[in-house]
């Protein structure tokens, strides 16, 4: 009879037990996907604002490259058409295109429909080629930002809040009807170094910076923090400073650098898995234990290295806060060719950018952020790639 | 001869050591007996040769390289003419300065300089050709002595592996000695500046003062010229931030934690873990994008709808984003302890009748529960260090409030903001940035230090 009243009383509260269990299953799997679904979010976020930096609004001119104004004299002399009046031909070629405008104010905003790297290209076109003055070229030349953001507001259904007037505005109109305002493949965006206007700022400036830097890094880690792997794991006493090595002062204290514990952990772990057997084996021929370390572990230990390595340098490459400090936050144009010359981090290129008020920079900060976060998927595949292909279960 | 030739010259001076001392050894074996009579491999009597030569160069170079500019600067003061004598430190080394530029070519603001600054000049120019002269002399001379001295010792029963190995472990100690010793220069300098900056401001105004406003004057008589450097609100505002960013991360964390280890399916298991752990991967430079231009105004839009107005990078915002990016610390450290419970209690408990979840909240969770609060107290040492969101998406004006619809800032922002930028190094303001280090520094040590021990406890336990 007892038993029979335990099992009612088991029984009467089963059904709330068992409700409980797949409520409480369900917060974990809530969980779960709370995570999974800001990550969805968040790329979708990034790349839906930042694919628009990828295509830039290109435009069609018919320019003559009259002689009175580029070369009055007749003698083509080289410095003289790279200092020539570049601006009034793109201001021709758009009034030929869009009609006369009297006015200095209205001379200024039909210009301005161009971004200002038109007259750069045709001044390149001409000293290059002079046999060119005197004839008609059509060419395709970056349009200004407002442009391009009037152009992209319109594919992407927004409301277009520019600072073109309305005067501009309809231009833009006419000349799209004519076909002669495109969007294309944005390659200004991966060649450019930075630059005050948005059409024509790019990223490959500070990749360049990130990848010398990397360089550095790695130069002075991965050395250095092999080394310091191969000490801590096979001849450091146990006792360090008279504290154990697992004192979480000392280990505070070593992991406060940034990559290279990172190289140091990994470096340690794959020391750490290559097999006894080995090191016995190498000891019982007579190997002195340095031996042992450089002709045998060291080598088998290597992929596991590596691997930790380039996670440390994927580490290094998102990272901008020490790099503000240390005044890697200056405006540069030029592209780094060693790693002399000065130059920003794309990480410190998106902060910067983050900063600047103008519109169409917003788009190119998502854009750089693409850029990187390609990079970052680059550099982690390769090291679940070695690792997936070196990795040996002993 | 300019250093990179040196170097160069040097290197195959090594080269060639190590090629004529390996023959050597090899020879004073007997060609007949081979090299079996030696003690070491032939290679070991070249390495330690070629040791020899080179380490004693390279830290002469180094010490020279460090004290060359003084000494030529010493040299050339005792021959300036009078006027030089009399000035003051700073004022000389300016005057110097501007003589080493107009010597070298560099950018001076002489115009025309006047016989004796270009004499001084000249004179600096021969104190430069005479030092890198008196280098290259002494370079070869140990070089050479080095080689020597090993030569001579080469024999065969010379124990040159042991030798050349014991330098080798002193390499590689001096590598892993590398890290440690930044650190502790780090905190060295860190803490002088902080002693300079409570040298101008009392340490309790820092510590106890409810007023956070760096900006000191340039000249003493403007309004505010003073600046107060009470730190309360960077700390209030760091720990409302990083809070909201632990209520976010815990829970989640810890759930996902349970979630994964205890009921997902393998598969399920290998999709969704290397997909959050991507969340630890992202550049906080793009989680700090990301607050400001789809969190920012998410949270206002939907704040306006009730009816409450939310101020410009709130701390609600903020430390939401924060959270999310701290949400895979909490996860896989917790999964860590949680799968290291032994299976035998989960069944244990399964045989008395329990339930899944409360096997878990009652067996798995207390037993793991050390390591979990080891890991949270970790992720809470990253949230409250965390810069580059923080920098970009919260205020920087101290507001002493607990609402996180306010903007706030936190001690890592304020930390930038005092040191991005040209200022001197000796004002308050600057310093305050060491102080504000200092206690960030020692805040997150006693964090780790804690949350180590804490993990270490448990883990003895079910060893």
């Amino acid at each position: 009879m007892k038993d029979n009243v335990t099992l009612e009383r088991v029984r009467a509260g089963i059904d709330k037990r068992y409700r409980a269990e797949r409520r409480f299953r369900l917060m974990g799997l809530m969980a779960v996907l709370v995570g999974l679904v800001f990550l969805l979010f968040f790329f979708s976020s990034i790349v839906s604002r930042g694919y628009t930096a990828f295509a830039q609004t290109q435009l069609q001119l018919d320019v003559t490259l009259d002689e009175k104004t580029l070369d009055p004299s007749g003698a083509r002399d080289a410095e003289k058409l790279a200092r020539a009046n570049y601006r009034t031909v793109v201001r021709n070629a758009l009034m030929a295109e869009l009609g006369e405008v009297k006015g200095r104010k209205a001379r200024k905003a039909i210009l301005g429909l161009a971004s200002n790297s038109a007259a750069f290209d045709l001044r390149d076109l001409v000293v290059a080629n002079p046999d060119l003055i005197g004839t008609t070229q059509t060419l395709w030349v970056l349009a200004d930002d407002e442009v391009d953001l009037y152009l992209k507001s319109d594919e992407t259904a927004e409301n277009y809040s520019g600072r073109m007037s309305e005067q501009q505005i309809a231009w833009v109109d006419s000349l799209r009807e004519a076909g002669k305002l495109k969007l294309k493949f944005n390659k200004g965006f991966l060649t450019n170094g930075d630059s005050r206007e948005p059409e024509q700022a790019g990223v490959l400036g500070a990749a360049l910076g990130s990848f010398y830097m990397l360089i550095i890094t790695l130069a002075v880690a991965f050395p250095v923090g092999v080394a310091a792997s191969i000490y801590l794991e096979e001849f450091a006493p146990t006792n360090f400073f008279g504290m154990p090595r697992s004192a979480p002062l000392v280990g505070g204290l070593v992991l406060s650098l940034m990559t290279l514990p990172v190289v140091i952990i990994a470096g340690r772990a794959s020391i750490k898995s290559v097999p006894p057997s080995i090191r016995e084996a190498a000891l019982g021929l007579g190997a002195s234990h340095n031996q042992v370390v450089f002709h045998h572990v060291l080598p088998l230990a290597m992929p596991g290295m590596l691997t930790g390595a380039i996670i440390g340098m994927a580490r290094a490459l998102g990272e901008s806060a020490p790099l503000l400090m240390i005044g890697m936050v200056a405006f540069i144009v030029d592209k780094p060719t060693s790693p002399l010359d000065s130059a920003t981090a794309l990480p410190v290129q998106i902060f910067l950018w983050f900063d600047i008020p103008e519109r169409a920079f917003t788009e190119r900060t998502s854009g750089a952020i693409i850029v990187l976060l390609l990079f970052l998927l680059a550099m982690n595949g390769t090291a679940v790639w070695l690792r997936k292909k070196f990795e040996r279960r002993w | 001869m300019s250093t990179f030739t040196l170097i160069l010259i040097l290197l195959a001076m090594t080269a060639i050591a190590y090629g004529v001392a390996r023959q050597r050894s090899v020879a004073l074996a007997g060609v007949h007996t081979q090299t079996r009579k030696l003690h070491s491999l032939p290679g070991y009597y070249g390495a330690y040769t070629a040791l020899w030569m080179l380490m004693p160069v390279a830290l002469m170079l180094l010490v020279w390289g460090m004290a060359e500019r003084s000494v030529i600067e010493s040299n050339l003061i005792a021959t300036l003419p009078q006027k030089y004598q009399i000035m003051e430190a700073d004022e000389l080394n300016l005057a110097i300065n501007e003589i080493a530029n107009l010597a070298t070519g560099g950018i001076t603001n002489i115009e025309q300089p006047d016989s004796a600054t270009r004499s001084a000049a000249d004179e600096f120019n021969r104190l430069t050709e005479r030092s890198a002269l008196y280098r290259t002399l002494l370079g070869f001379a140990l070089a050479f002595g080095g080689f020597l001295f090993a030569w001579r010792r080469i024999r065969p029963e010379f124990r040159a592996r042991n030798h050349v190995e014991f330098i080798v472990r002193g390499f590689l100690l001096a590598c892993s000695m590398v890290a440690i010793l930044t650190t502790i220069g780090i905190l060295l300098s860190v803490i002088f500046e902080a002693i300079r900056f409570f040298g101008m401001v009392p340490l309790t105004d820092f510590l106890f003062g409810l007023q956070w406003s760096p900006q000191t004057a340039i000249r003493s008589d403007q309004v505010g010229s003073s600046g107060s450097f009470g730190a309360i609100p960077l700390f209030t505002g760091t720990l409302l931030i990083a809070g909201i960013a632990m209520l976010v991360a815990t829970p989640v964390g810890l759930m996902t934690a349970i979630y994964l280890s205890e009921y997902a399916s393998k598969r399920f298991r290998s999709f969704a873990k290397p997909a959050l752990e991507v969340l630890a991967g992202i550049p906080t430079v793009v989680y700090g994008f990301f607050a400001v231009v789809t969190v920012g105004p998410l949270i206002a839009d939907t704040a306006a709808m009730v009816g409450l107005d939310v101020t410009q990078g709130a701390a609600l915002g903020v430390g939401l984003v924060m959270g999310i990016m701290i949400i895979p610390f909490v996860s896989s450290l917790s999964d860590d302890v949680i799968n290291a419970v032994p299976q035998a209690m989960r069944d244990g408990s399964y045989g008395l009748g329990a339930t899944q979840s409360e096997t878990i909240r009652r067996v798995v969770i207390p037993a793991a529960l050390p390591g979990i609060v080891g890991g949270i107290l970790l992720a809470l040492s990253r949230a409250i260090g965390e810069t580059m969101i923080v920098v970009m998406a919260a205020g920087l004006s101290a507001n002493l409030t607990a609402n996180p619809l306010e903007s706030v800032t936190t001690v890592t922002a304020q930390i930038v903001n005092l040191l991005v930028g040209d200022q001197e190094f000796d004002s308050a303001k600057t310093l305050a940035a060491f102080a504000l280090g200092l206690v960030l520094f020692v805040s997150t040590l006693i964090l780790n230090i804690i949350a180590l021990n804490v993990v270490r406890r448990y883990r003895e336990q079910y060893a």
